[in-house]
Formats: structure tokens, C-alpha cells, sequence
């Protein structure tokens, strides 16, 4: 009806259906898309066509340091000294093993390798939403896994495999394990401080809150310090865990704060009338939160939790304060090598180190981005 | 009134010398009140009356500060073993379905009967896909409930409930947040399960209704129950002051 004037009749009874027209052209395709987002006024398109030039004006640089100019084979860093306008990558492929297992000896490296694909393996079964059995895939690798990553990464008389002192560990696959421990013991310490906090009985209640406001008012390298000088302080002769373990102890628990305080807010998102609707069926609290509140409160905070991990996984490079021999540690002390020495070394350590950062969290974000999708999906009204 | 509380062995439900406080607020006043098995009793009043207070009070969703209640032979403590009981044999339907919105609607059924009452999965679902043909939406067990119309939500939170095989269902305004054109299904569906017998104390405004499935009907206000009456009295005939100055505000 778009008769609108005054004079019309007052009444009126439809005779035939209005058609259902398709949009205007200009709603539609790149030419509506750039308008909308790149040329929608004046200030946006300067800003457009401001970004354009800067990108033109820093990639082709960067690009062409990383490749044309590059250095991508050589026995020593003589070639490197003599070209400085590329990245050295030869330097990069030369100490590839250093950074991938630290000094972990030679003829026992298969022990970290099988360690890696195994856990691989693992966690691909448990993250990839139509495996089968993934019950099966989640035992495995919270139970079975840690045990024998123990027993391969450290040896055992047992099975005949050398011990390998924690001293000589590094490289990525203490940056790995580092994060992998801190993610999988800080999550569900989380939830339970996070239940903790939110308790009606006040001792626990307040031990959750001492807790949680102590580790998250001091930054994680005095955590770090504390598991390693002061652990083995507190704990009985003997019993001082090995030096590689105290970081990893305090890493887990210094995210398990932040975790809490991330899933309380999930926790506090959730309807009142989900608990009641649940106890109302009978459901006691174990299985009211284990049934009904927490899947929904963690799935409303996987954005945090994965902002956590991602957090958690760049910061085990602080590891190597109290002497882990992590990734970036690795990288660092391969800068001493005189056989390399050169300017074009650190820049193209770093731009390394930078990529294998970001090739992971950014894989996290897209796996976060995907189970966001998958869980929204029919739960919208 | 005061002997209302005493038929404990074959009461459903008896509340006796009942009070309760929210705060310094007195919200439940000396309730005596005893349901027997097969009977239908619907509460009425103006809000803030206590109504609800007083039926979340027999599931214990609210504890009772003095009084005694017993439902089912079985007197409410803060023994939790006592409470979780009860909570199995009372089904209850909220304003706000409160359906578990992460769950399909053949979940939301089989849930509680799988974890609290231990029934196999395969027979939980069976009675499930039974009680949802019940209720007239078999169709849509699959589906989530932010998919549903509010009157088939209502309508899968009373089968939901149904799946625990309760002996006494508690609803508690089941009809006030829905359109109009969805108040029917869901009254429907309660008509059919007061017609098979089942136990229920029902808060509503829906007066129709009242009349035509009640036993008995309670009128509170201010906490306190003001007149128990057979409907035919109770809105032919009220006597007590407030409950026809109520009556005549919303039966125009």
C-alpha cells in the first residue's frame, strides 16, 4: 500500500498480494560492498586510500627482505656479512634442531619427535568435533599421554630408554609443553576456583578469593621465582620437585587465576532459572553444574578462555628467567654463535621466533572462531 | 484453618504453621495448608502475595524459616538426601519455562531421568518421545528451544517434568509470559493431566481455567491465606472482604 495521502479512503481490504520484489542493485556486490565499508564518506575514503599507500609503501620492503633478498643457504654467515638487505635464513635451517629440541642428545631426538606426533595426534582427535569416540581421545590424552611424554622425554630403565637430564631440554618442544601443561591444569583449576569464589561456605569462599586477588597482583615472574626458590622451601627434604617442574607448577597455577575470574563471568551470565529448572528436576549440584550450567557459562566464555591460552602461550616465553631453555631462548643463545655472527642475524631470529608465535595463536583464534560458530548454531532465537 | 496441617499420613502435601521471611520481610504468614493425593488446588492473588514464595516453598527452592512441610511422607530439612527426594517426585513448571537452552528438546527430557533416576538412555527417550506426542510436539524433539514458540516451550517444560514420573506437579504461573494466542495449548495441556488424576497446585490468574480443573481454590494476600473454598463458592459466593474486591478486579 503506498497510498499515503490524506484525501485516500479510511477504509481499505486488499484485493491481490504485494509482490516480493528482489533488493536494489546497489545493496549488492563489490562495488556496494566498497562503498559501504571503504568510501561511506570523505574522512573514510581518505582514511581508505592513506592505508593503501602505507601498505605499499612498507610490504613490498619486508617482502622482499624476506625473500628475494634473502640468504637462504649457506655453510657459514660469511655470505650473510655480505649481503645485509635480506634475512639470513640459512642461520634459521642451520640451527633448525637447536631450537627444535635444545641440547636433548643427539641419538635420543626420536624420543621427542614421536612424543610430538603422539601428542599431535591426540589433540587433533580431541579438538576435531566429528572424530569418533571422542571420549576415548580425551582419556588418552589427559591420562595416557602425560605418562608416557614422561617416560619418553625423560627415560626410564624400564623400557631401556636413557635418562635425559631436564638440563638439557629445550627448544619448541619446552615451549610446547610448557603452554600444553599450562592450558590443560589451569582450565579446570579455574572452574574450581571459580566455584570456589562463589561458594556459600565462607572458608572456602575466602581462600578462593585470597587466592585469585594474590596471583593476579603479581606479575608472573615473581610467580615463577616463587615456584622455583620458594617451593622447595615449603615442601619436605626430598620432596623439592625437579627444577624444569617448578615453572610449569607455577605457570599453571598463575593462569588458573585469570582463568577463574573468566569463567565466573560466565558463571554469573547464567539465568537464575537455569539452576532452579535444574534442581527442580532433582539434579544435585555436581550434576547441575556439571550438566547444565557449566556447558553453557564456558561456551558464553570461549572468546576469554582462548584469549587466556593465547596469553598463557606467548608468556611461557618468560620461562627462561629462571632458566628453562624455552624456544626464544634458544634463539637468543644461537645469536652467539661467532661462525654466524652478523646484523642480519637477530632480525631474522626474531622474525622467526615472531612467526612461530603467531602460526600458533593464530590457529587458536581460527579454532576458536570455528567452535563459536558450531555452538551458536540452532541456540539462537 | 488450624487443623488443616495435621492429615500428614495421607496427605500429598501439608504445611503447617509455615512462615517465611526475605530478610526482615515477612512474605509467608502462618500457611496451613494440606493437599490430598489426586487433588488440584489453584492458588490466586495479587502479586507480591506470596503464591509463589509459597509453592517454590514445597520444592524447597525457598526454604521455610518455621513451620513443618511434608511432601509425600517425607518432612523438608535442610537434609540435603531429604530435599533431593522430594525433588524427584515434585515436578515443576516455571513463568520462564526455564528450559536448558544448550540441549535439544529430546535432551531437556531424558536429562534428569538418565542422571538422577538412572533409566537407561534408550528408555528414557522412549518415554520421552511418548510424553512429547503427549503434550502434541513430537515433531519437534529434535530441534533446540530458542526454535520453539513460547506455548510449545511451556508445553516441553511440562513434559520435561512429566519424564521424572512426579507424583505432585507444582506450576507456577505457567501461562503469564506467553501471547495470548499460546495461553490455550498450554492450559489444554494441563487440563488433560488434572483429568488423569495428577496431584497439582497450580498459581495462575487464569480464572476459567480455575473453575473448571480446581478442587479447592486459595486465595492469598499479603502472605497469608486469606479463603480456601470450592470454586463454585469461591467465585460464586466469596466471603472474606478481600477476596471479592480481588475478584471484582479481575473478573470484569
Amino acid at each position: 500500500m503506498t497510498d499515503a495521502r490524506l484525501d485516500a479512503p479510511l477504509s481499505y481490504v486488499r484485493v491481490a498480494p504485494e509482490p516480493v520484489l528482489p533488493a536494489p542493485i546497489f545493496s549488492r556486490g563489490a562495488l556496494a560492498w566498497m562503498r559501504a565499508n571503504l568510501f561511506s564518506s570523505w574522512l573514510s575514503g581518505a582514511l581508505t586510500v592513506l592505508s593503501l599507500a602505507l601498505c605499499l609503501w612498507l610490504i613490498p620492503p619486508l617482502i622482499g627482505w624476506a625473500t628475494f633478498h634473502a640468504i637462504w643457504s649457506a655453510p657459514d654467515g660469511a655470505l650473510c656479512r655480505a649481503h645485509q638487505d635480506g634475512a639470513c635464513w640459512a642461520f634459521v635451517a642451520q640451527k633448525m634442531n637447536y631450537f627444535r629440541y635444545g641440547s636433548y642428545p643427539q641419538t635420543e631426538r626420536w624420543r621427542v619427535d614421536l612424543t610430538e606426533i603422539i601428542g599431535a595426534a591426540l589433540i587433533v582427535w580431541l579438538l576435531w568435533p566429528r572424530a569418533p569416540r571422542r571420549a576415548i581421545g580425551a582419556g588418552l590424552f589427559f591420562i595416557a599421554f602425560p605418562i608416557l611424554a614422561f617416560i619418553l622425554l625423560r627415560g626410564s630403565d624400564w623400557f631401556a630408554l636413557p635418562l635425559v637430564d631436564t638440563v638439557l631440554w629445550g627448544g619448541v618442544f619446552v615451549s610446547l609443553l610448557t603452554a600444553l601443561v599450562g592450558i590443560v591444569f589451569s582450565l579446570p583449576l579455574g572452574i574450581l576456583l571459580a566455584l570456589g569464589r562463589r561458594s556459600r561456605l565462607p572458608v572456602v569462599k575466602l581462600a578462593s578469593v585470597i587466592y585469585i586477588e594474590f596471583v593476579r597482583g603479581v606479575p608472573f615472574i615473581t610467580v615463577l621465582f616463587m615456584a622455583n626458590f620458594m617451593l622447595p622451601l615449603f615442601l619436605p627434604d626430598g620432596w623439592a620437585p625437579d627444577r624444569f617442574l617448578r615453572p610449569l607448577v607455577g605457570t599453571a597455577l598463575f593462569a588458573a587465576a585469570y582463568m577463574a575470574e573468566e569463567v565466573r563471568g560466565g558463571l554469573q551470565s547464567i539465568n537464575k532459572g537455569q539452576f532452579e529448572g535444574a534442581m527442580a528436576l532433582g539434579l544435585n549440584f555436581r550434576r547441575m553444574m556439571g550438566l547444565v550450567i557449566l556447558p553453557q557459562a564456558l561456551t558464553l566464555v570461549i572468546p576469554g578462555i582462548v584469549n587466556n591460552f593465547i596469553g598463557l602461550f606467548k608468556d611461557t616465553t618468560l620461562v627462561s628467567i629462571v632458566g628453562m631453555l624455552d624456544f626464544l631462548a634458544t634463539v637468543e643463545n644461537a645469536f652467539k654463535d661467532t661462525v654466524w655472527n652478523g646484523p642480519t642475524i637477530a632480525p631474522t631470529g626474531y622474525a622467526f621466533a615472531a612467526l612461530f608465535y603467531f602460526v600458533f595463536c593464530f590457529a587458536m583464534s581460527r579454532y576458536q572462531a570455528a567452535m563459536e560458530r558450531r555452538l551458536g548454531r540452532g541456540r539462537r532465537r | 484453618m488450624a487443623d488443616e496441617g495435621d492429615q500428614t499420613d495421607s496427605a500429598a502435601i501439608s504445611m503447617a504453621g509455615v512462615h517465611k521471611w526475605f530478610g526482615s520481610f515477612h512474605v509467608l504468614r502462618n500457611i496451613n495448608l494440606a493437599v490430598r493425593r489426586g487433588e488440584r488446588i489453584v492458588i490466586c492473588g495479587p502479586s507480591g502475595s506470596g503464591k509463589s514464595t509459597l509453592i517454590r516453598c514445597v520444592n524447597r527452592l525457598e526454604e521455610h524459616q518455621r513451620g513443618i512441610i511434608t511432601v509425600d511422607g517425607v518432612e523438608l530439612t535442610a537434609d540435603l538426601k531429604r530435599i533431593d527426594a522430594v525433588r524427584r517426585d515434585v515436578g515443576m513448571v516455571f513463568q520462564q519455562f526455564n528450559l536448558f537452552p544448550h540441549l535439544t528438546i529430546l535432551e531437556n527430557c531424558t536429562l534428569a531421568p538418565i542422571w538422577v533416576r538412572k533409566t537407561p538412555k534408550k528408555e528414557a527417550e522412549e518415554l520421552a518421545m511418548r510424553l512429547l506426542t503427549r503434550v502434541k510436539i513430537p515433531e519437534q524433539a529434535g530441534k533446540y528451544p530458542g526454535q520453539l514458540s513460547g506455548g510449545q516451550q511451556q508445553r516441553v517444560a511440562i513434559a520435561r517434568a512429566l519424564c521424572m514420573n512426579p507424583k505432585i506437579m507444582l506450576f507456577d504461573e505457567p501461562t503469564s509470559s506467553l501471547d495470548p494466542e499460546m495461553v490455550k495449548e498450554v492450559l489444554d495441556t494441563m487440563t488433560g493431566l488434572a483429568q488423569d488424576g495428577m496431584t497439582m497446585i497450580v498459581v495462575t490468574h487464569e480464572m476459567g481455567f480455575a473453575r473448571e480443573i480446581a478442587d479447592r481454590m486459595v486465595f492469598m494476600d499479603n502472605g497469608e491465606i486469606v479463603e480456601i473454598n470450592a470454586p463454585k463458592e469461591f467465585f460464586g459466593n466469596p466471603r472474606h472482604e478481600r477476596t471479592k474486591m480481588f475478584l471484582s478486579q479481575i473478573l470484569h
